[in-house]
């Protein structure tokens, strides 16, 4: 069987809180926050700001 | 086996070269000297690829993380945090052996000839945990506790450490961009010199800044024993000769634990042994790769 054991089971669980998450960043407008901040140069990454 | 090692180890640098020509694709940034500004900005890549290098296609996951938390609207990043378990639950420190071009860098500078290497030291393993130090202080406590005056955060982790932004994006624009030439100043002195001190210390240590720094590989670290990937022992193949344990230039004993939080799953210690006693699991089921 694919889940074979208490570990697999873990894992899967782990994997479907992940996506769970993701979401609701994703509903919540976090990726908004990400992209801005990914599409301006970030002057305090590259040691300038 | 020298051979079978050598042939892993190649066949392991050419997927982290391909990765990282993926991930940095867009070179007409390093002709403009700016960076890409595309939808894909939206998601992060797995491994330390700072999102202002003029290359890149998408974003830095632990400068996404600082982003968010730092906002004066959110203090804590479901988007974020769900990348990281789905990434940290398929494959754990498998990002850090095969998708993270800071990984490729430090690998490629520790292959620099030099007549002393050093494997490990006195206090080699309580420095390891400098690098969940470092996540929990600069990327999670500072940019939320450490704000402007409308809350907004600062990426300290990037301002203060990061010396991946530093070479894939700082250096690049300060050569490329004519602004940011005449803007250097004390702070881009400080990350120039954590990034000299890297080179340095990689051409003397394995992958220094994995081992004692990097909160990426923190991060990943914890999933490395209930991840999807996995090694495992097979206790029948298994002569017990150490070899998997003198190979690995992470410190781990795959015999010990196959799943360590510091295994990088370079697959080293699976080319070396002589019994073929080292598996890779998925779901815990054995695959043959």
């Amino acid at each position: 069987m694919f889940l074979k054991n208490k570990s697999s089971a873990l894992t899967a669980v782990t994997l479907l809180a992940g996506f769970l998450f993701l979401f609701i960043g994703v509903y919540r407008g976090e990726s908004i926050i990400v992209f801005e901040k990914a599409v301006n140069i970030c002057l305090e990454c590259i040691g300038i700001g | 086996m020298v051979n079978n090692k050598k042939s892993n180890d190649n066949f392991r640098h050419i997927i982290q070269v391909l990765w990282t020509l993926v991930t940095n694709a867009y070179i007409i940034g390093f002709i403009r000297g700016k960076i890409y500004q595309g939808k894909i900005k939206n998601v992060c890549v797995p491994g330390l690829n700072c999102y202002s290098c003029p290359g890149a296609v998408a974003s830095c996951p632990i400068g996404a993380l600082q982003a968010v938390i730092g906002s004066y609207e959110y203090k804590f990043s479901f988007y974020i945090a769900g990348f990281f378990i789905i990434i940290g639950t398929f494959m754990g420190r498998f990002v850090c052996g095969y998708l993270c071009p800071f990984g490729l860098f430090q690998d490629l500078l520790n292959k620099i000839p030099l007549r002393f290497k050093v494997s490990t030291f006195k206090f080699d393993k309580i420095l390891r945990y400098f690098k969940y130090l470092v996540l929990i202080v600069f990327v999670v406590l500072m940019p939320i506790f450490i704000t402007d005056i409308i809350g907004q955060g600062f990426p300290w982790f990037c301002k203060l450490i990061c010396p991946a932004g530093t070479l894939e994006g700082g250096v690049p624009l300060v050569l490329l961009n004519d602004a940011m030439r005449s803007t250097v100043g004390l702070l881009f002195g400080w990350k120039f010199f954590i990034l000299i001190a890297v080179i340095i210390l990689s051409v003397i240590i394995y992958r220094p800044f994995c081992k004692y720094v990097c909160p990426l590989g923190a991060i990943y670290s914890l999933f490395n024993p209930i991840s999807a990937f996995k090694y495992s022992i097979n206790t029948d193949k298994c002569i017990n000769c150490k070899m998997c344990a003198q190979v690995c230039k992470m410190g781990c004993n795959p015999v010990e634990n196959p799943n360590s939080l510091e295994c990088i799953r370079c697959g080293k210690c699976r080319s070396i042994c002589p019994e073929e006693a080292i598996e890779y699991t998925f779901f815990n089921e054995r695959k043959k790769i």
